[in-house]
């Protein structure tokens, strides 16, 4: 009865949906919403869900993609500079961390190889969750989240040689089951030719990052097929997420490998925006099979052991990682806000922990009662962030000194101050000026072919419709100053303004307009300001046109300056009558009309040659009378 | 007593081509756009592009008692758009000449600043003429426009003075504004 996989969905969306929108409200945040959800529809409540392990398998992929995402955030560069976290931090982070659990475990009883081995798998922090939180709470690009960041992505590391090492602290019979993590298909190759199929792996994908991907793209973006571009993206998701499996190493890391790899393409953006809502969805999943993997009859029986158990996890791993956070030289603050966020379990626990069953480490009822650790006290953490932040509010209420957000965002990027959308003929010239002059842009064309040109010239360009709202937040809009219009489709420039000015009304937009009609549509459509495109160069010729005709240059220069204030003037007083009456339109659409309108406002305003203060002939008549007088006379 | 709406009687006509790089003028230029009864124009800010509305010019010029000429002094005369702004403003017929009255019984008030120290401006210092004598291009404006010569307001060594100092100097040019802008209303 719970085959069918369209109750499934309507089961899983609809728990999704109600409490995901409840916690929201409720300011829990979206991952406590999910989990919450999970185990309202989990066997242990509504039972409404089949095998949640089934459902999960799928949902890691959410995790996946994840990583990857973050791989497209994260450019080589960066990822070099933070190796000292990821190495120095993260790895004490893990050791000291396991050392301590299993210490504490020996209190306990526990023999020191499953102590050992409980403590290795129970360092692992919660990726998912992690930078979920941290990314509600506007955390993830500082201080606070490249830490946790580095110290998640060690973890990630450190699975491969954990399932190595595991096996060696057996104490019980070694089950071997077919579904242990080892469905890598090189396990029973010798080692030397694992390590081997590893580093190919790892080559593959960086060589066809470099090398293979960016030209298929290429090819994809000049078909304009947006689905098939999704695909391609996905595609390269699961391709990589397959073939680390198959050399045993975490799907997870080499998405994030491959999204490194990626990260300096023209594409990323477009590959953001497109993947950005699987990520969404899946991790949804995967937070709803947690909460429905939490085994509430094992809590109902033994309340007070889980309870303490999971508070004894939460405040050993947090003590360590504060610790160790303060020893790197990281303030009060930001340790204990890295050290409360990877306080909990991760969801490689769950597969490691089946995985020390089949290799006897660790026996099926501790197991058991660890995998419930953990998913509570993965569900614990958004609680603990909330309750954590009350207690900062407070503090800074009687101290206002540090901030929990620290605005040292170096993502330059992510904040443009000029977002440019269509640099061709038009955008280019604009670009190029306030480049020249120190602002910072973010520029974003269809056009691949620029887009090349502009790369070879260490231009940051970026492939995507900007017509498309989600891209343009991801360019930064939220925070750029302004926007400027340069695309050549017209209807797609006035649809642009349209939206960006409902969604960024903080925006300056200055849109470059085809003709007069385009321009006052615009303007309308609420851009700042209109620039017709050819106006300037016609006049710039007639210029040129007039010394050939044997003007002196400032001659011919003014009267193209006062032709320009005439005709901007024009342009202002015809636009109130724009759009007013079916008959204007009409005849504005005759262009030759509107050109009659012109011509006359011409020749009433722009008398040729008319005087002025540098040839006042008025004067000459005073300066005769006053020679005649003989009296002192011209003004200077 | 309720403040008087009323429109302002003194026009602060500024000119400086590069006030992003200005100590001083800067700073009087706000002191001037904060004082009451004060319209402040910008020309480098309208006329980017030198093309002077002329018709609009004079008509400004109409509209206020006290014409205040605000600018950095440029090899002793004003930047290069305020001489522009003169020679097309001022015209034959309007400003002086047959039928060249509109500006007669207004009032001409100039603010400069200089680079060089109060000593250099002096028979003995290095530029050999008081400021006095420097500004008579200007004094001979109003007089031939038929216009009441204000007591100039000059600030020396703009670049050498501390932030304190000009602040001083901006809150007395500023009153020396209101003072105007007041005296103004009372005679018209």
């Amino acid at each position: 009865m719970h085959g069918d996989f369209l109750g499934q969905a309507l089961v899983y969306l609809a728990a999704g949906v109600v409490t995901v929108a409840a916690a929201k409200k409720l300011g829990l945040g979206s991952v406590l919403g999910y989990l919450i959800a999970g185990a309202l529809i989990g066997p242990f409540a509504l039972n409404l869900t089949g095998d949640p392990e089934d459902v999960m398998a799928f949902a890691e992929f959410g995790v996946v993609i994840l990583l990857f995402l973050i791989g497209l955030e994260v450019r080589p560069a960066l990822l070099w500079s933070m190796r000292k976290t990821i190495f120095g931090l993260g790895g004490a982070q893990v050791m000291a961390t396991a050392l301590a659990i299993a210490g504490a475990s020996m209190i306990f009883g526990l023999p020191w190889q499953t102590a050992l081995a409980a403590g290795l798998v129970l360092a692992m922090s919660s990726t998912a969750i992690v930078l979920q939180t941290l990314d509600e709470k506007g955390l993830r690009q500082g201080p606070v989240g490249r830490a946790a960041f580095g110290v998640l992505l060690l973890q990630d590391l450190a699975i491969i040689p954990l399932f190595a090492l595991l096996p060696l602290l057996a104490t019980g019979p070694v089950q071997l089951t077919s579904d242990s993590h080892s469905a890598s298909l090189i396990a029973d190759l010798p080692a030397w030719m694992q390590a081997l199929a590893v580093l190919a792996a790892v080559g593959a994908v960086v060589g066809g990052g470099r090398f293979v991907v960016r030209p298929v793209f290429r090819f994809i973006a000049q078909s304009r097929l947006r689905e098939i571009f999704t695909a391609t993206s996905l595609l390269i998701v699961v391709g990589v997420a397959m073939l680390m499996q198959i050399v045993g190493l975490s799907p997870a890391l080499g998405a994030f490998l491959a999204g490194v790899v990626l990260a300096e393409s023209e594409f990323r953006r477009e590959l953001e925006t497109d993947i950005e809502p699987f990520r969404g969805l899946l991790l949804g999943l995967f937070f709803i099979t947690v909460g429905a993997t939490i085994d509430f009859g094992l809590i109902l029986r033994e309340p007070l052991l889980l309870i303490g158990l999971v508070l004894g996890l939460m405040a050993l791993k947090f003590v360590v990682l504060f610790a160790l956070a303060r020893v790197g030289g990281a303030s009060n603050r930001l340790a204990a806000t890295v050290a409360v966020a990877l306080a909990q379990g991760g969801e490689f626990a769950f597969v490691l922990l089946t995985f020390t069953v089949g290799a006897g480490v660790i026996s099926q009822p501790l197991a058991d009662l660890l995998t419930a650790v953990v998913a509570v006290s993965m569900a614990m953490t958004p609680l603990t962030v909330i309750v954590y932040e009350k207690i900062l509010t407070f503090l800074d209420r009687k101290n206002p000194t540090e901030s929990i957000a620290d605005p040292t965002f170096e993502e330059e990027d992510a904040e443009p101050d000029i977002i440019i959308a269509g640099f061709g003929r038009f955008g280019q010239v604009t670009g190029r000026l306030l480049m020249a002059n120190g602002f910072k842009s973010t520029v974003l064309d269809a056009d691949i072919e620029m887009i090349d040109l502009l790369r070879r010239f260490g231009r940051r360009v970026h492939y995507g419709d900007a017509t498309r709202l989600d891209l343009l937040r991801q360019a930064g809009a939220e925070r750029a100053r302004m926007l400027i219009v340069a695309i050549d489709d017209q209807e797609k420039a006035a649809e642009l303004v349209e939206r960006a000015r409902e969604a960024f009304p903080h925006l300056t937009i200055l849109a470059r307009a085809f003709d007069r009609r385009h321009a006052y549509d615009m303007l309308a459509n609420g851009a700042d300001a209109v620039e017709r495109e050819t106006f300037e160069g016609a006049l710039s010729m007639g210029v040129t046109a007039l010394k050939s005709l044997g003007f002196r240059a400032h001659r011919a220069q003014r009267a193209a300056d006062y032709f320009r204030r005439h005709d901007l003037r024009t342009f202002e007083e015809l636009r109130p009558m724009w759009g007013q009456t079916e008959a204007y339109m009409l005849a504005s659409r005759d262009a030759s009309q509107t050109m009659d309108r012109l011509l006359a406002a011409d020749l009433e305003k722009m008398k040729p040659g008319a005087a002025d203060g540098w040839d006042p002939s008025g004067r000459d008549e005073d300066q005769r009378e006053a020679a005649e007088q003989e009296g002192p006379a011209r003004p200077a | 007593m309720e403040p008087e709406r009323r429109e302002p009687s003194v026009l602060v006509v500024f000119a400086h081509p590069a006030l992003e790089r200005s100590r001083a003028n800067a700073v009087l230029a706000d002191a001037a756009k904060g004082a009451a009864g004060v319209r402040f124009h910008d020309l480098y800010e309208i006329y980017p592009d030198f093309v002077i509305d002329v018709e609009a010019e004079q008509e400004k010029l109409l509209a206020h008692q006290v014409i205040a000429l605000q600018f950095p002094f440029y090899w002793y005369s004003t930047p290069a758009l305020m001489k522009e702004w003169l020679d097309l403003v001022w015209l034959h017929g309007f400003a002086y000449g047959k039928g060249g009255d509109r500006l007669k019984g207004k009032q001409l008030f100039v603010a400069c600043t200089t680079g060089g120290p109060a000593q250099a401006y002096h028979q003995r210092g290095y530029n050999r003429f008081t400021m006095e004598e420097f500004l008579r291009p200007l004094e001979q404006t109003a007089a031939l426009c038929g216009m009441i010569w204000e007591n100039p307001y000059v600030v020396h060594g703009a670049r050498l003075k501390d932030d304190a100092h000009i602040r001083g100097e901006a809150d007395r040019y500023r009153a020396r504004l209101e003072g105007l802008a007041a005296a103004a209303r009372e005679t018209v």
